[in-house]
């Protein structure tokens, strides 16, 4: 009996280590499974932001670089002017201008494109499957090009001797050229056009699903075109409106050749402005202070539409 | 209140509707239909699939323009107003619920574009699940109901801006049998309750025949023959018709007399019977064909005018018997035997018997 009782409970024993065993085993599975998901995070994404981070707070280097001292010179630059004789800060508002005219040409952009997306992705949503294959082809179409190439095309059509101006003119209907070029004109039309697509794919696969029933459901309950469309199929393609105004918004805000070639030096953005330090400013620090402000502006954006959006949804 | 019964809710005059250019080229969906519907009626149009009474439903909704003809709704001409202008609410085939709303949302819908005020709508949206018994769901997305609740959903949606007519396009199809049941004597209280005339599309005979007030069939965007459900199944009077509604047999024979309506009729085999012909049709004579209900049907021991012929087949279904015998002339008749109190008599295959044929049982067709 007791040399039974005995060998079950080595048996248990047994058993139990050798579950441990077991359990420890899966665990190195899932963590090596795991690793190169955790180690391309770490690399492309938490660690480019640490050294920008740190960068931010340390002092400028002569000929670029920085130098390994705590400084938060980079941030009160951004608001403050230091007069280098007396040594005192005055207030100085032209990066704030700015982040101001970034911000406000992102969202006169995304406005823009959804003005313009959102019937466009209609269209092509109650088109028969062949003619929505053609048309979604032709949306993609710019992809294929260089953005760069893309927007030396919108110079080319926007100069003073381009084809806009000349055919206003050559038509009587201006006496001379009108300045379009280099003006805040320029880079939201740059931007609209750039980022249009991003707009029109996401309403597009929102209203792709649309039950077009719908809409004679509505109507038939009094609602007049106006009402179907605010009421019945805005509501219900909200999640494809969203992510538009998002992918839209936030390269909008962060652009950098739109401003660079349609701008000229007039009309500059965050992201000119980024360049600028890291290359003929030579001051990494503020550069780097200005692309981690600019990342908080998208999330704090961000965290306000979709805290909006979700919470009309819920009511 | 004898008045009101009387009045036209909806009137269809010589109404088509040609999807195309013209006749020749274009799918001809309503052929110069005309119909008059009274208030608190319920209508059935009945049909095959693509006979046009979907497409008749969607011309008195205002989903489509009528190429020809027009349409009235209680003496008012809807010509060129838009669905949301017509007091004609829509119960669809697939419901069409709105699914960003709650049920009372979707309930409430009609009553808010029409510009109700908040506390009337309250009051009508809980009248409403009230009346389709669901109060406890009020507040449920769409996609948590079943489907049963989705359709009573969607009638309380046509329901509530209390329209001159409803239009209810085949909405019993998606559900199973059981439930299709309980929701054809659902809508038959509703259609009780609120007064208001039902035009209801299907194609099963059966759901036409135990609802309506009256049914029109329908066939290639034509409507045959309208009456209440009783008359269409009895007399038939199109070949068509017959077939389309219940069970029956088609026979060739002859009229050998027409008086005043009463006929009579030698069959192929050489019996002789009283016939009923078409109402509303005018001279036929000579070879015909003859519809006979199977029910109408049955064994006899006599060989006195009656019909001989050899049992083929038997089947149970359970509250009878479904006989397949072959005549004489080759023909073969359905014959119905319901199993009353006793037993009826047993037969079998092969077994040589005589039918008897009830009186007015015998139906002439015009085609």
């Amino acid at each position: 009996m007791s040399n039974q009782s005995t060998f079950a409970d080595i048996e248990k024993s047994q058993l139990s280590a050798s579950l441990v065993t077991a359990n420890k085993r899966a665990q190195k599975t899932r963590a090596l499974l795991l690793a190169p998901a955790v180690l391309t995070i770490f690399l492309i994404g938490i660690l480019p932001l640490s050294i920008v981070l740190v960068y931010s707070f340390l002092e400028p280097g002569s000929y670029g670089g920085v130098k390994w001292n705590l400084s938060f010179d980079a941030y009160i630059q951004l608001l403050f002017e230091e007069d280098i004789f007396e040594e005192t800060l005055t207030f100085n508002t032209a990066y704030l201008q700015i982040f101001w005219r970034s911000l406000s040409l992102a969202i006169v952009a995304t406005i823009t494109c959804l003005f313009i997306g959102f019937p466009m992705a209609y269209f092509i949503s109650i088109q028969s499957a062949h003619r929505k294959n053609t048309l979604l082809f032709l949306v993609t179409i710019p992809f294929w090009t260089n953005l760069l190439i893309r927007t030396y095309c919108m110079l080319l059509i926007l100069r003073d001797q381009g084809a806009l101006n000349l055919a206003l003119v050559n038509l009587g209907i201006l006496d001379k050229p009108l300045p379009l070029l280099y003006t805040d004109f320029a880079v939201g039309l740059g931007l609209v056009y750039a980022f249009l697509p991003f707009m029109v794919l996401p309403i597009y696969t929102s209203l792709e699903k649309f039950d077009f029933r719908m809409v004679e459901a509505g109507s038939d309950l009094y609602a007049s075109r106006f009402k179907v469309l605010t009421r019945i199929i805005i509501p219900i393609a909200k999640p494809g409106i969203a992510a538009g105004c998002i992918l839209v918004f936030i390269p909008s805000l962060g652009a950098y050749i739109t401003p660079e070639l349609l701008g000229g030096g007039k009309s500059l953005m965050i992201g000119n402005l980024i360049n600028l330090q890291f290359g003929q400013g030579r001051n990494w620090p503020f550069g780097s202070a200005i692309a981690l402000i600019l990342m908080v502006m998208v999330m704090i954006s961000l965290f306000v539409y979709l805290n909006r959006t979700t919470r009309n949804e819920e009511s | 209140m004898l008045e009101k019964a009387t009045r036209s809710a909806i009137e269809v005059r010589s109404t088509t509707k040609i999807y195309g250019n013209d006749r020749a080229s274009g799918v001809v969906a309503v052929d110069d239909v005309s119909l008059e519907i009274t208030d608190n009626e319920f209508f059935t149009l009945l049909g095959p699939s693509g006979c046009g009474k979907t497409t008749l439903l969607r011309l008195i909704a205002g989903f489509e323009q009528p190429t020809q003809g027009e349409i009235l709704l209680f003496g008012e001409h809807l010509e060129g107003l838009p669905p949301h202008n017509r007091s004609v609410n829509t119960v669809f085939q697939h419901y069409a619920l709105f699914p960003h709303m709650t049920v009372s949302q979707n309930i409430s819908f009609g009553l808010e574009m029409l510009g109700i005020d908040k506390i009337e709508i309250r009051k009508t949206v809980s009248r409403m699940l009230e009346l389709v018994q669901m109060p406890q769901l009020a507040d449920r997305k769409i996609n948590q109901l079943s489907g049963g609740q989705q359709q009573r959903v969607a009638l309380a949606r046509a329901l509530a801006p209390n329209p001159k007519v409803l239009l209810l396009d085949e909405p019993l199809s998606a559900l199973d049998f059981k439930l299709r049941k309980e929701m054809q004597s659902e809508l038959k209280r509703l259609q009780n309750e609120t007064g208001i005339t039902f035009i209801f599309v299907t194609h099963d005979q059966e759901e036409a025949l135990t609802m309506s007030d009256r049914v029109a069939v329908m066939k290639d965007g034509q409507v045959l023959q309208v009456g209440k459900p009783r008359e269409v199944y009895d007399h038939p009077a199109q070949r068509f018709v017959a077939d389309f509604i219940g069970d029956i047999n088609i026979l060739r024979g002859e009229l050998i007399s027409t008086k005043k309506g009463e006929a009579k009729v030698k069959l192929a085999s050489g019996f002789v019977g009283d016939a009923i012909l078409p109402i509303g049709v005018g001279d036929i004579s000579g070879v015909v064909n003859v519809a006979i209900r199977p029910e109408q049907l049955s064994f006899s021991n006599s060989t006195n005018s009656t019909l001989p012929g050899i049992i083929k087949e038997i089947t149970y279904f359970g509250s009878g018997l479904h006989y397949e015998i072959e005549l004489s002339t080759g023909e073969t008749i359905k014959l119905r035997q319901q199993s009353v109190g006793r037993s009826n008599t047993e037969f079998s295959s092969g077994e040589t018997v005589n039918i008897a044929v009830a009186d007015d049982a015998i139906q002439v067709l015009v085609d």
